[in-house]
């Protein structure tokens, strides 16, 4: 499954931000590859995950600036690319699923139309082609009547069912790498794993690579093949899922253990000691 | 004697064609002491009915009695100052312009102590916050922090019972985790009877002793914690969401 | 010294304040930091400065007595005998009459800003807050007084109370509340059934309190940027009145007075005109600058965070 040349290189990806009192750091020089496979980036909030995803994009606004020795999508520089070709990357090489479909889908506009529309900023098809396309990918997700939810508006549509059909508008032009942040959060628990499961699948028959950001150590742990673990904007650990159990950073242990567990209950739950000298420790690489 | 005794509760938005139920005909009892938790998927009333009980739900019928007080239209002082609420966003539950110290005291003023100055330190040692705290303001911390000063607000007329509305969903897990150990360690101190809503299984099977699952504005099934780890549920629903939860953490 | 204001300067952006009063400075220094980073509005609060202490001292200020005519010294350019400014139809000194008329429009400005948004915030919230018929109505009230073009309604009432300063004040107030209220009823909508004022609620607090003590803190910092930006407006509409007889009466120094005699003039001796035009001019634009500048610090969206 592996190939040999990345998709995505990383290489030292810094974001800050500057405020009144100095500069914030929110990514402070990590460095990762992503070939075709599942990469997971775990961490609590301002770990600096989601700023990561949105870096790779380029979609940090000011008084934001993405700084990096290397960031390259199949060797093309992403970060010296003029803005409209990275218009082009965006959506069609590189995608990404926001954490709540209700704010990510436009209003006015029918699923359908948005999703026509999306696929032909990229690509030149004919509407009818397009409007094929985007049924047989509503298919594709697991909607079960492609043709009435195509007209459908999106706040007639259930959270998990917005968050299917985000996937298959996202999925539409072909790209190489998604980018899912917190793709299920927003949603019930019972249909948080049908839609992680059709997300999933379709990454697997593309040959895609995926990036997931999520807070949950399990979720993460379930779904991908390499996980990543943030803390204040570094890499702490690099792991493959598979050996999670096995995982030896402190903070990756306090994150494992802090989740109350139905199955084995304990009278306390594990309080993470936060030591001072992980922020300092260097970023450990992901690069393979 | 039962800390709250709920029967047949409906509540309802809107009037007429426009009515929606919110939450139909649910009853159930928490013992004075016990740790009670209401879990089901989001818009299953669940958090209604704390509002209900609270009286922030506009629409509501049914009994409803509290420590031996029934409820009517208008809740007594006496109410408020047993039974407390912490609500599910810190963020959206303080007040932006007003520091911890201004929103403890004015509290306490309401409920008529005295010794104020005291009060708030010892409260906000409870918690776990110290005096460094008492005088920041909202956006000076953190998510769990917040929390924390939501808690200790909710203890300050010492309550005898806390409604506790998701109140760990915005946390990430490392301060749910001391969040949840805090809000044990309150209970056993100070003898307090807790209903709890929440989504997430494991939050709820960590905290309470029964759990009530709802769906679509009905309870579905009340179940002991022994029996859902052992995922004995005998509503089809309910095993649906165990195994789904199970599923998501192993 | 410098070590002293190092630590004062420390003390009020300290993250741990110890004491209340701590607290409550360190919030408005850090407000004031925020506001003098913006070049443009500390330029706004300057002038309003300049012009607030030249009110003040006009009497040591002045060159003139501004009322003095002179009928020998009528229409003088600027600069000729000591006249700053050129001298008026009837002689009088336009430099002593800009410091003088200062007074009024400051005077005006004061009185219209403590009345207009006290109607509209007490307005504003009792209707957001109660709902039901009582917002109704108030909301309907409210809609009438907007219907009027302001400067007609001011119109109406003062050719009704009479002319005079006061009652260009009271008729400016009259039409000025409105948008306030519309503003104040809005943002407690968005409040009313927010989770801290639920909490307070639940505490056993009245309506009397969670209003005035829970909402009205909130309402204000967007009331007082949106007073800051109307109160050129509400010198222009005074000016108005001015200017068509309405307002100040003569020999008072008003600028709109002022423009309105001079307009006979305006095409052989435009100073006459010209220097209390500049005068409104640039006390209008100092309250927009500062009103956009209050707006970065005070409004609560960029605080939060």
């Amino acid at each position: 499954m592996n190939d040999d040349k990345p998709l995505l290189d990383i290489e030292n990806l810094q974001v800050r931000f500057a405020t009144r009192t100095g500069t914030f750091e929110a990514v402070r020089g990590i460095s990762f590859t992503l070939g075709r496979e599942r990469l997971g980036i775990v961490g609590e909030s301002g770990s600096g995950k989601s700023m990561t995803g949105r870096a790779i994009l380029r979609l940090i606004r000011s008084p934001g600036t993405i700084e990096a020795d290397r960031m390259a999508l199949h060797g093309e520089d992403l970060l010296s690319v003029p803005e409209k070709r990275m218009r082009q990357l965006r959506g069609g090489k590189i995608s990404m699923i926001m954490q709540d479909p209700k704010f990510s889908l436009n209003p006015v506009m029918s699923v359908g139309q948005q999703m026509v529309e999306a696929l032909r900023t990229h690509e030149s098809v004919s509407k009818a082609e397009a409007r094929a396309r985007a049924i047989a990918m509503l298919e594709e997700v697991s909607i079960r009547d492609p043709e009435r939810v195509y007209d459908l508006f999106p706040h007639e549509v259930s959270g998990g069912m917005g968050q299917r059909i985000m996937i298959a508008m996202m999925l539409l032009p072909n790209p190489e790498v998604l980018i899912a942040d917190e793709p299920t959060s927003a949603l019930d628990v019972s249909v948080q794993l049908q839609v992680l499961d059709i997300m999933d699948r379709l990454v697997r028959e593309r040959g895609m690579g995926l990036i997931f950001i999520s807070h949950d150590l399990n979720l993460v742990a379930k779904f991908c093949d390499r996980i990543v673990i943030m803390y204040a904007g570094r890499i702490v650990e690099v792991c493959k899922a598979s050996e999670l159990r096995n995982a030896s950073h402190p903070y990756t242990l306090g994150l494992l253990n802090s989740v109350p567990d139905l199955e084995h209950p304990r009278e306390r739950l594990e309080v993470l000691q936060r030591d001072p000298a992980w922020r300092e420790a260097p970023s450990v690489s992901a690069r393979t | 004697m039962s800390a709250i005794t709920i029967r047949n509760l409906n509540v309802w938005f809107g009037a007429g064609a426009e009515r929606s139920d919110a939450v139909k005909d649910v009853s159930f009892d928490v013992a004075e002491g016990e740790s009670f938790g209401l879990v089901g998927e989001s818009g299953s009333g669940k958090s209604t009915i704390l509002r209900a009980i609270e009286g922030i739900a506009p629409n509501w019928s049914g009994h409803v009695s509290i420590a031996g007080e029934v409820l009517g239209k208008r809740r007594s002082r006496q109410f408020y100052r047993n039974v407390q609420m912490v609500f599910q966003d810190p963020y959206a539950s303080l007040h932006p312009r007003q520091t911890v110290d201004r929103v403890l005291s004015e509290v306490m003023g309401l409920h008529g102590f005295t010794d104020i100055d005291s009060r708030i330190g010892r409260l906000l040692d409870d918690v776990g916050l110290g005096s460094g705290f008492r005088f920041r303001y909202p956006h000076q911390l953190s998510g769990g922090q917040r929390q924390r000063v939501a808690i200790a607000r909710a203890l300050a007329p010492e309550p005898r019972i806390l409604l506790l509305d998701e109140p760990t969903s915005a946390l990430d897990v490392s301060v749910q985790a001391e969040i949840l150990n805090l809000l044990a360690d309150l209970r056993a101190e100070h003898n307090l009877t807790y209903v709890m809503v929440s989504h997430d299984l494991g939050v709820v099977g960590h905290l309470c002793e029964r759990i009530a699952v709802m769906k679509s504005a009905e309870i579905v099934e009340v179940l002991g914690v022994g029996e859902m780890r052992k995922l004995e549920a005998n509503d089809p629903y309910t095993r649906h969401l165990l195994e789904s939860s199970i599923h998501s953490v192993r | 010294m410098t070590t002293n204001t190092h630590g004062l300067r420390d003390w009020l952006l300290s993250d741990e304040p110890t004491s209340r009063r701590q607290a409550s400075l360190s919030a408005w220094y850090k407000g004031w930091l925020t506001f003098r980073s913006n070049t443009l509005a500390m330029l706004g609060l300057g002038v309003l400065v300049v012009l607030i202490l030249a009110a003040i001292f006009a009497p040591l200020l002045a060159s003139h007595d501004p009322f003095a005519q002179d009928l020998g010294a009528r229409l003088l350019a600027p600069g000729v005998d000591g006249h700053l400014f050129g001298t008026d139809s009837l002689g009088r000194d336009i430099y002593s009459r800009i410091l003088y008329g200062a007074r009024i429009s400051i005077y005006i400005v004061l009185l219209v800003a403590m009345v207009a948004p006290l109607v509209g915030l007490i307005v504003g919230t009792v209707a957001g807050y109660a709902g039901g018929w009582v917002d109704v109505l108030l909301m309907r009230i409210t809609d009438i007084f907007l219907a009027f073009p302001r400067l007609i309604l001011a119109l109406a009432f003062v050719a009704a109370l009479g002319a005079g300063i006061e009652n260009a004040v009271l008729a400016i107030s009259l039409t000025a509340w409105p948008p306030y209220a519309r503003i104040a009823r809005a943002e407690t909508l968005t409040m009313r059934n927010s989770d801290f004022i639920h909490a307070i609620r639940l505490q056993g607090a009245g309506h009397t309190r969670i209003v005035t003590r829970h909402i009205w803190p909130l309402c204000i910092s967007s009331l007082v940027i949106r007073v800051t930006l109307d109160m050129a407006g509400i010198i222009l509409t005074a000016a108005g009145l001015g200017f068509l007889g309405l307002g100040a009466q003569p020999p008072s120094p008003e600028w709109g007075a002022m423009i309105s005699e001079g307009r006979k003039y305006i095409l052989d001796y435009w100073w006459v005109a010209t220097i209390p035009g500049l005068a409104i001019f640039a006390i209008s634009l100092a309250f927009n600058l500062l009103g956009d500048g209050l707006r970065d610090v005070l409004d609560p969206k960029e605080g939060t965070s």
